[in-house]
């Protein structure tokens, strides 16, 4: 039995990213759509801090909502002029878009409602019965080598994100 | 012996193929030409060794009890099919096997010095050094090889050396054709000799492994060789065609060597090949390479004695060319395709005498080995004399740049030291005491007589014609009339620089004492020496015979007189024949072109290109056609792509869910 | 009244349609990219979730959007150059405008 607070932020939360991700995807106005993109990786941090992953959330706001959205509203600043609209949808287009997305959502919730994976365990339960995840185990897990630690991940990551700072570098640069 | 000098005298052949293939084009004609001569006297000088080694030293490993062993200088595994089967590469040594590394090297050397002269201006002079010395490299490894399929190998690549090298000239597209047809025609008998050394190999590698041959290969020469009869045992009692398998066997690869060696009904190419370059000639296809086919049957001699019918078989083929060779030979022009017409004539004999020796003793035949003894002698004589008379003819060309007697005629005057050589060169293949030639004849005469009174009668009227024309050719050349060219042209013909002269002179001081070699001490069948003494009755006759020859020669040559054109006017039809070879090129022509390519290749030309190539044509049509229609899914749009994707994301999954359910 | 696993997979699902509809709509290109974080962070939370409600005694889930998260940000400074370039040569960032990778 979960507590009526938390089904209560789990309400606002799930209604505020319902509304702010189609609000993303519809707005003409592109320094708008990045924000309500802000808004919904926001609430997707709180799922993350009520499910119990607090360095996740706290990872998903400092680099989502820190750095991506700083870099997408730096880069619209830098493409866009003042006052730009986005152009009417073409219909044709548009009736695509809806069809594909529809027939894929039906299908998914179908997928979730009929799955037997789905079982009625709670929330509480789940976080009582898990496994508590504290800084250090996170760091153990990325600084080991044994079965379930993730080193060579961890380095082929760092290695990838210097690939991309200078590939950044290389293609944005004035020529 | 070590194994050094045996893999120098096949490694430094090829290494100057290599050398002078690869960087020829960076190199000047004068540091090709000293090159590819010093290693070619180098090699040499070591075949020398290796033959006087052989020969002379009396080690044990070769002679035991004054009977010459065969030995394996060595003998690698080269390809292990089956434990059987085994395919080896090595180095045989045994008499014929020296002998052929004297005459090779020393041919070879003398053609390489010869070239530096006669090529001088040619373009592509790296090129044809290059050739020579791959063509010397396979010669020697034919010679030397410890088994049939090694065997085969080199006889292949002399074959391709000979194809390269007569089509030299490639900008003449008589050359071309004539390497092609050499080619061809070669390649088509050695269809006949693989199969040959299929059959017999398959019944070789029948016999149990427990038996006297356990272990060796069954393509190993030693070991066919020792003991035919007991290693051919499984095939006595297997029959083709009322014929047992071992004849049809034998004679199968006799056709490789008829085909080599030019034999009746295949020799056509060789004297098409007389378009290569002169000392190509002279050495290939008079001293060497042509004579591959007179060394097989050598090679194989014991299994020929095991079924004698092929043994006849060879020397009715040798009798009946020889005898044709000699009459198209009286009849030609060209120079050049006299000595052609001549080698094959000659080489004839050296089958024919092969084909009438025994291998064991046989009553009322004082030495039933002669004729191999007799054939291996003619070999050595003729590739000198020969080569002799083609390096001669080459000087010829060089001077009046004709190969056609028409355009010569009292040479003598002008071209003494070729006129000499010329001459000797005539004498030694005529017969005539004290050169070379008459020594050999005579034995081969003499071991045919001894077979049946009609070979010997038969080839000793054969030799009489041998003369005859090797004279007429002779004094047509030198004597006749003098070309009034010569006298109104300030460009006189003279004799050649030294580099060409030098091999003549050396060849016809070999051609004057080669008979006086005891050949019957070193090269016999079966080892055991040979003492030769001369037949007084055969040589008394073939004498006579061949001066009488020479004497109607001259008195239908020497000045010019109407003589030659009465006896031509007397059968014309004859004379044409004998001059169109009696027509067995349009023989040839008529059965490939208006038979075989009309027939049959018609059809086949209509299948390949209606069913065959439309099958492939349609495959293209239709793919090109399908992405022409659909190319314009591929628009550049990523959404367009991505809606795609999308729906087939959903598809699938609907229809695994389906599934699932 | 449960918070069950299906409460948290329906906002991640509405979440990557509108991620899917934003992507084969929009055409401007930092548009679409901001539709691709909408799916990514869709997927992101179903890991979080199934890793929470089937496995709680592990923290693989959690892990793989950890990477998952930095490769996002990685994508994005790259794609984010790559639109800043194709601004400067055509002067936009409509999608249509790029289309030369076609037959």
């Amino acid at each position: 039995m979960d507590s009526v607070a938390n089904i209560i932020l789990y309400f606002v939360v799930a209604i505020c990213i319902t509304i702010f991700s189609v609000m993303t995807v519809t707005s003409r106005k592109i320094l708008r759509a990045a924000t309500y993109l802000l808004f919904v990786l926001i609430g997707t941090a709180i799922f993350y801090f009520q499910l119990g992953y607090q360095f996740l959330g706290a990872v998903q706001i400092a680099v989502y909502a820190g750095g991506i959205m700083v870099l997408f509203v730096f880069s619209i600043l830098l493409t866009r002029r003042p006052d730009d609209k986005a152009p009417l949808l073409d219909s044709h287009r548009r009736t695509l878009g809806v069809l594909v997305s529809v027939a894929g959502s039906v299908l998914l919730l179908l997928a979730i409602f009929f799955m037997p994976l789905i079982d009625g365990v709670s929330l509480s339960e789940c976080i009582e019965s898990g496994m508590t995840i504290d800084m250090k185990t996170i760091g153990h897990a990325f600084v080991g080598t044994d079965r379930f630690q993730y080193l060579l991940p961890f380095e082929a990551i760092s290695i990838l994100l210097l690939a991309c700072i200078i590939g950044g570098v290389t293609v944005a640069r004035k020529r | 012996m070590g194994i050094t000098l045996p893999i120098l005298i096949l490694a430094i052949p090829f290494t100057m193929f290599l050398v002078l293939g690869i960087g020829g084009v960076k190199m000047s004609r004068k540091t090709a030409g000293v090159l590819g001569i010093l290693a070619n006297g180098t090699l040499a000088v070591l075949a020398y060794i290796v033959a006087f080694t052989y020969f002379f030293s009396g080690n044990p490993d070769f002679i035991v009890d004054g009977v010459r062993q065969q030995v394996q200088l060595f003998d690698v595994t080269w390809l292990a099919f089956t434990d059987r089967m085994v395919v080896n590469i090595g180095f045989l040594l045994d008499p014929i096997c020296a002998m052929m590394l004297v005459v090779i090297t020393t041919i070879s050397f003398m053609v390489h010095l010869y070239s530096w002269g006669y090529m001088e201006h040619e373009p592509g002079f790296q090129r044809y050094y290059a050739f020579l010395a791959l063509f010397t490299f396979s010669m020697l490894g034919l010679v030397v090889a410890t088994n049939i399929f090694q065997m085969y190998i080199f006889w292949e690549l002399v074959g391709v050396s000979s194809y390269l090298l007569i089509g030299f000239f490639y900008k003449l597209p008589s050359a071309v054709s004539a390497s092609k047809k050499a080619f061809i025609v070669t390649r088509f008998a050695d269809l006949f000799m693989l199969i040959g050394i299929l059959v017999l190999s398959y019944y070789v590698s029948n016999t149990p492994a427990d038996g006297p041959l356990g272990g060796a290969s069954a393509f190993n020469f030693m070991m066919l060789n020792s003991q035919p009869t007991n290693v051919l045992a499984s095939t006595l009692g297997a029959t083709f065609m009322s014929g047992s398998v071992l004849t049809w066997a034998m004679v199968l690869i006799f056709v490789g060597g008829m085909g080599k060696s030019a034999m009746m009904p295949l020799h056509i190419w060789l004297p098409d090949a007389m378009e290569g370059p002169t000392p190509v000639s002279a050495l290939i296809h008079a001293a060497t390479m042509v004579v591959a086919g007179v060394y097989l049957v050598a090679r194989f001699f014991p299994l020929f004695c095991v079924v004698p019918d092929s043994l006849t078989f060879i020397c009715i083929v040798g009798a009946i060319t020889a005898f044709y060779a000699a009459v198209v030979a009286c009849a030609q022009i060209d120079i050049k395709r006299i000595l052609a017409f001549s080698t094959i004539s000659q080489i004839a004999f050296m089958m024919v005498a092969l084909g009438c020796a025994y291998n064991e003793p046989v009553e009322g035949v004082h030495y039933s080995g002669l004729g191999y003894m007799a054939g291996m002698f003619h070999l050595f004589t003729h590739a000198m004399f020969k080569a002799l008379l083609f390096l001669g003819a080459g000087c010829l060309i060089h001077a009046v740049h004709s190969n056609n007697y028409t355009e010569m005629g009292g040479l003598r005057k002008y071209m003494p030291i070729c006129h000499i050589t010329f001459l000797i060169g005539c004498l030694a293949i005529a017969g005539i005491w004290p050169f070379s030639g008459f020594f050999s004849k005579d034995e081969m005469l003499a071991a045919m007589f001894s077979r049946h009174w009609f070979w010997g009668a038969w080839m000793t009227m054969v030799a009489g014609l041998t003369a005859f024309y090797m004279f007429r050719m002779y004094y047509m050349v030198f004597w006749w009339e003098e070309n009034p060219k010569y006298k109104h042209e300030g460009h006189k013909p003279h004799d050649a620089p030294w580099q060409m002269s030098l091999p003549l002179i050396v060849l016809a001081a070999i051609s004057c004492v080669a008979g006086f070699i005891p050949f019957g001490e070193f090269v016999t069948f079966n080892g055991e020496p040979y003492h030769i003494h001369i037949e007084p009755q055969v040589a008394v006759t073939s004498l006579i015979v061949a001066v009488s020859a020479i004497a109607l020669a001259t008195a239908m040559y020497i000045k010019k007189n109407p003589w030659p054109s009465r006896v031509k006017n007397m059968w014309p039809a004859l004379w044409t024949a004998a001059n169109r070879r009696f027509y067995w090129d349009e023989i040839y022509q008529f059965i490939t072109h208006k038979i075989i390519f009309n027939l049959i290749c018609r059809g086949i030309a209509w299948f390949d290109r209606h069913i065959i190539d439309g099958t492939m044509d349609a495959l293209a049509s239709i793919t090109q056609w399908t992405s022409v229609k659909i190319k314009g899914m591929q628009n550049g749009s990523v959404q367009t792509y991505v809606m795609w994707y999308l729906f087939g994301a959903v598809l699938l999954a609907a229809i695994t869910w389906i599934c699932i359910l | 009244m449960d918070l069950t696993m299906l409460w948290y997979l329906v906002p991640s699902v509405i979440m990557f349609a509108a991620g899917v509809y934003g992507f084969c709509t929009r055409k401007n290109m930092i548009a679409l990219l901001i539709s691709l974080e909408l799916m990514l962070n869709s997927a992101d939370l179903n890991f979080v979730v199934f890793n929470r409600f089937l496995f709680p005694g592990s923290m693989e889930g959690m892990v793989f959007t950890l990477f998952a998260i930095a490769i996002a940000a990685a994508e994005t400074a790259i794609a984010i150059s790559i639109i800043i370039n194709i601004y400067r040569e055509v002067g936009n960032t409509d999608i249509n405008s790029v289309k030369q990778m076609r037959f």
